[in-house]
């Protein structure tokens, strides 16, 4: 077993372990501490495939930005520990029934797909995941999209303040 | 690696984020839930790009194959969050009229 099968399975046992307790967790600051913990182990993954960009940017906008925002709002509007009733049990049950199936359903597919049996991933090789490639790519083909996407962040800055404002 | 093993850990972590969505009641977890099924998507999508570009490597050594994925997975970082600041200032409206943020108080538009 290589160095880097060892630490994929270490990271992905890391990360569906953190992303159960992010269900699992009854107050919700301790929710979000976890998800902060599953994008850690995603850019863990990131960088296990030579995604050095992504798993920076990740990092930043993810677990840096993202995450602070949902801390903020949940201290700001105080939600109480318990407001979840516990008579919810049959809903979970099956909750966790339609997950579960929906999942066998996908990896059943998977199995029985023809196209990827045998394909095998680079996984520390290849220059697409580095900001110089990156860049150029977005700078010359992608640059159109790059715009509107700043279009996109203004109307929704917009937007939150004219819905935070009434 | 086989690109078999990043599939399931993708369909594992999304079907979290499903079963999340149906069985948390609070507004902000669930919004969470959103958020790591992103997130599945992302790091599948990584991975789909990582391997066709090893196998584009083995004809031409000089290829940037897959580079478009990973511009996406760029894209889908920038959507996301403008979505998450317009969706938390929807919660805290919401929070604001109703003094709660659990969804099944938000059935009103049923009547």
């Amino acid at each position: 077993m290589s160095i880097i099968q060892i630490l994929f399975f270490a990271l992905s046992a890391f990360a569906i372990g953190s992303a159960v307790m992010v269900l699992v967790s009854k107050n919700p600051i301790h929710s979000v501490l976890w998800l902060i913990l599953v994008f850690f182990a995603i850019s863990g993954h990131y960088i296990l495939l030579n995604a050095q960009f992504l798993a920076i940017v990740n990092i930043i906008v993810y677990a840096g930005a993202i995450m602070v925002l949902f801390l903020f709002v949940i201290m700001l509007i105080n939600v109480k520990k318990d407001s979840e009733p516990q008579k919810q049990f049959l809903v979970k049950l099956l909750g966790v029934l339609a997950g579960g199936s929906f999942l066998t359903l996908l990896v059943a597919l998977v199995k029985q797909t023809a196209h990827i049996q045998g394909r095998n991933l680079l996984m520390k090789d290849g220059v697409i995941g580095l900001i110089h490639p990156l860049g150029k790519a977005l700078f010359t083909d992608y640059v159109v999209p790059f715009e509107i996407s700043s279009i996109l962040f203004l109307s929704a800055m917009v937007g939150a303040v004219i819905i935070g404002k009434k | 690696m086989p690109i078999q093993y990043y599939i399931y850990l993708c369909l594992a972590l999304f079907s979290i984020g499903v079963t999340g969505v149906l069985t948390r009641r609070n507004a902000i977890v669930v919004f969470m839930c959103i958020e790591l099924m992103l997130n599945a998507v992302n790091l599948l999508l990584v991975a789909f790009s990582k391997m066709f570009h090893g196998y584009a490597l083995v004809q031409n050594a000089a290829s940037t194959t897959g580079i478009d994925a990973q511009i996406f997975v760029f894209f889908i970082m920038v959507v996301a969050a403008a979505e998450v600041s317009v969706g938390l200032a929807i919660i805290v409206m919401m929070y604001r009229n109703t003094h709660s943020v659990d969804i099944n108080f938000l059935n009103r538009l049923k009547n």
